[in-house]
């Protein structure tokens, strides 16, 4: 098991440089000199000339991507072009903010997917079935940023029960400031988890134990709570991970509907400046978290079967039985 | 074994709707089963006879499958109208059910442990986990599965040893009618007769009575005291095994035995019964078997014939009933 994190981890390098090396690209083929924006409208042709320089960004390409790579490896994200406060303290600033966000929003998703998915799958072709699955398609089709003005629209600004804008400070307050955000966020994740668990659900039902479970005599509640469910957690795990990979990284429409002081809001900020090193940093940041989302749920798999757990520790034993011959 | 009656079925009738048509997948079936009595129940593939064992302890998946008629009685008691709390009493506890294929009849998540001290536990609520526990390593060992297994997982143990597994959950509560559906179809052929030889053995040790369901009639004849022919959802005949073996009367029967290549005569091509089981959708007006059957009659097919006694305890649903 060790053994396999580890190596999971090693894999995370190249899959970093990669990441590093598009964004790095895609930045460069954007229009705009970053140095005339952080000079702004009033700066000579000398003072962006000589500010270039200062920046390196009359090198090629290549020696300015090792470079930052060379300067990342030893913990450095440079600078922003904007405030030029660095952007590892900047990101890990924002960070908590949109980390507690995402986990509100799978909360969300969880508590409203899950339930709804077991008793879809319990009662398929019911009129309840029917109705979460249309419900469900209208929470995946619907646009985030849509769905967040329209709440805060009837509950902030109609009703005045929670803020519109902004996060609270404050145990009570940050719940308060959270329901709408959460809600937007976890809504079109609630869709896909319904969707998931019903399905991974509805291929348990049919298998053989279930009806092995039922000629033992167990209820119905107890067999879709031991005999069901456990089985159909995988497919459920993979999609809930993938979902929680998307909120940590793919907020931004929240989290400026909502002014949401997170990652998010963050790199829009920064695209708009062109501020590169800033967008790098948070770029990098967010696949590195993806990846330990990821890492989390083959690791969750392990404990959920059996079955993979051995295949794990198997890979090991082969191994280690071949350095012995 | 005794005389006394543990199961009466009469006229069962059990449909699936499906959306090519209404499967008529038993018609009209009536049969018995004596305390610590073997039951054969043989039939080709699609005749209905999982229908009957899953109809029995009513696990009939609904839609599309419904019982439209008939009675069955457990003890006396009138299982189609008890509630399902009465029939979670009667699950796994006075009637239990092996299933067809091994591997996908247990959990993959749970220890065989698990599996079998469930099964226990639920129908006895009153003792501790100990001695739960206790039951489930004895039943384990009844099967032959050292007691230093239970805390593994399925995808650990072979084919035969699940069966062995499934058979323990079976049997772990004591039952007094086991339903065994093809319990070794999915198995080696060694394995077969080794699992064959185990169920047979705890069966009599435990006076448990038992309904084999086979499309072997070989296996059929080491286990079973009596045997019913299902024939396209009806029991074309039922009698005691030497009467069946011996002097069967439906052309079916005749066919099924024939086909079964012999050892001592010389043989050069298989005997099977020829054409296929007629579509459970569209069943003929008349016999079901006049299709296939060599001595059909225009009588055959104008109505289907009554299931009447040829011989003490000998059923025969034709109108014939010469056999050969």
């Amino acid at each position: 098991m060790w053994k396999y994190i580890l190596k999971r981890l090693l894999m995370m390098i190249p899959v970093l440089l990669g990441v590093t090396f598009l964004v790095f690209f895609i930045l460069n083929m954007t229009p705009g000199d970053p140095a005339a924006i952080i000079l702004g409208d009033q700066a000579t042709p000398e003072a962006i000339a000589q500010l270039r320089e200062e920046l390196g960004l009359n090198d090629p390409l290549l020696i300015r991507y090792f470079r930052y790579i060379i300067d990342m490896l030893h913990g450095d994200f440079g600078e922003s072009y904007k405030n030029g406060i660095s952007v590892a303290a900047q990101v890990l600033d924002k960070f908590p903010n949109t980390a507690v966000l995402a986990v509100a929003g799978i909360f969300v998703a969880l508590i409203i997917g899950i339930p709804v998915g077991i008793i879809s799958a319990r009662k398929q072709y019911s009129a309840l079935d029917n109705t979460s699955m249309v419900l469900s398609l209208i929470g995946v089709s619907m646009p985030n940023f849509w769905l967040g003005l329209l709440l805060s629209l009837l509950f902030a600004l109609k009703l005045g029960w929670f803020p519109s804008q902004g996060m609270g400070s404050g145990f009570l307050p940050l719940l308060r400031s959270l329901v709408l955000p959460a809600f937007t966020l976890g809504t079109g994740s609630a869709a896909t988890v319904v969707r998931m668990t019903r399905s991974s659900m509805l291929e348990v039902i049919r298998q053989d134990y279930i009806s092995t479970a039922r000629s033992k005599g167990l209820s119905e509640n107890v067999i879709t709570k031991r005999h069901m469910f456990r089985n159909a957690l995988i497919p459920i795990v993979t999609a809930v991970g993938l979902q929680f990979g998307t909120l940590l990284g793919g907020a931004m429409l929240t989290e400026t509907v909502f002014s949401w002081p997170g990652l998010g809001r963050l790199m829009v900020d920064s695209l708009n400046s062109k501020d590169i090193p800033m967008v790098l940093g948070s770029v990098i940041f967010l696949t590195i978290m993806f990846s330990f989302v990821n890492l989390a749920v083959d690791i969750i798999y392990a404990f959920i079967d059996p079955r993979i757990k051995s295949l794990y520790k198997k890979a090991g034993f082969r191994k280690r039985k071949a350095v012995a011959a | 074994m005794s005389d006394k009656e543990l199961l009466r079925i009469e006229n069962l009738e059990i449909r699936y709707e499906t959306d090519d048509g209404v499967v008529k997948a038993l018609n009209d079936v009536s049969l018995y089963v004596n305390e610590g009595e073997t039951l054969g129940l043989v039939g080709e593939t699609g005749a209905g006879k999982t229908t009957l064992a899953k109809g029995i302890l009513r696990l009939i998946q609904t839609p599309p499958g419904h019982i439209v008629g008939g009675k069955v009685f457990y003890d006396g008691k009138d299982v189609l109208s008890m509630t399902e709390q009465e029939m979670h009493q009667i699950r796994g506890n006075a009637i239990s059910m092996v299933f067809q294929d091994p591997m996908t009849s247990l959990n993959p998540v749970m220890t065989v442990g698990e599996q079998i001290e469930e099964v226990i536990a639920v129908h006895n609520p009153d003792i501790g986990k100990e001695e739960i526990r206790a039951r489930a390593i004895a039943m384990l060992g009844r099967v032959g599965i050292s007691a230093d297994r239970i805390d593994e997982y399925p995808h650990q143990f072979s084919g035969g040893m699940k069966q062995r597994v499934i058979i323990a959950i079976a049997l772990a509560c004591n039952p007094k009618l086991l339903l065994a559906d093809e319990p070794t179809t999915a198995l080696d052929v060694t394995i077969q007769a080794q699992v064959l030889e185990m169920i047979r053995k705890l069966k009599n040790e435990m006076n448990t009575a038992m309904i084999l369901i086979s499309h072997d009639l070989g296996v059929v004849a080491q286990t079973c005291d009596r045997v019913a022919i299902i024939y396209a959802g009806r029991i074309v005949e039922t009698g005691n095994l030497y009467d069946i073996f011996k002097n069967p009367q439906h052309p079916y029967t005749v066919g099924l035995l024939d086909s079964i290549p012999s050892l001592t005569k010389e043989t050069k091509r298989l005997n099977p019964i020829k054409g296929l089981m007629p579509d459970p959708t569209n069943l003929p007006s008349g016999c079901p078997f006049a299709p296939r059957c060599n001595y059909a009659s225009s009588e055959c097919s104008a109505a289907v014939p009554e299931l009447e006694e040829s011989g003490s305890g000998h059923f025969v649903r034709c109108i014939r009933k010469e056999g050969r």
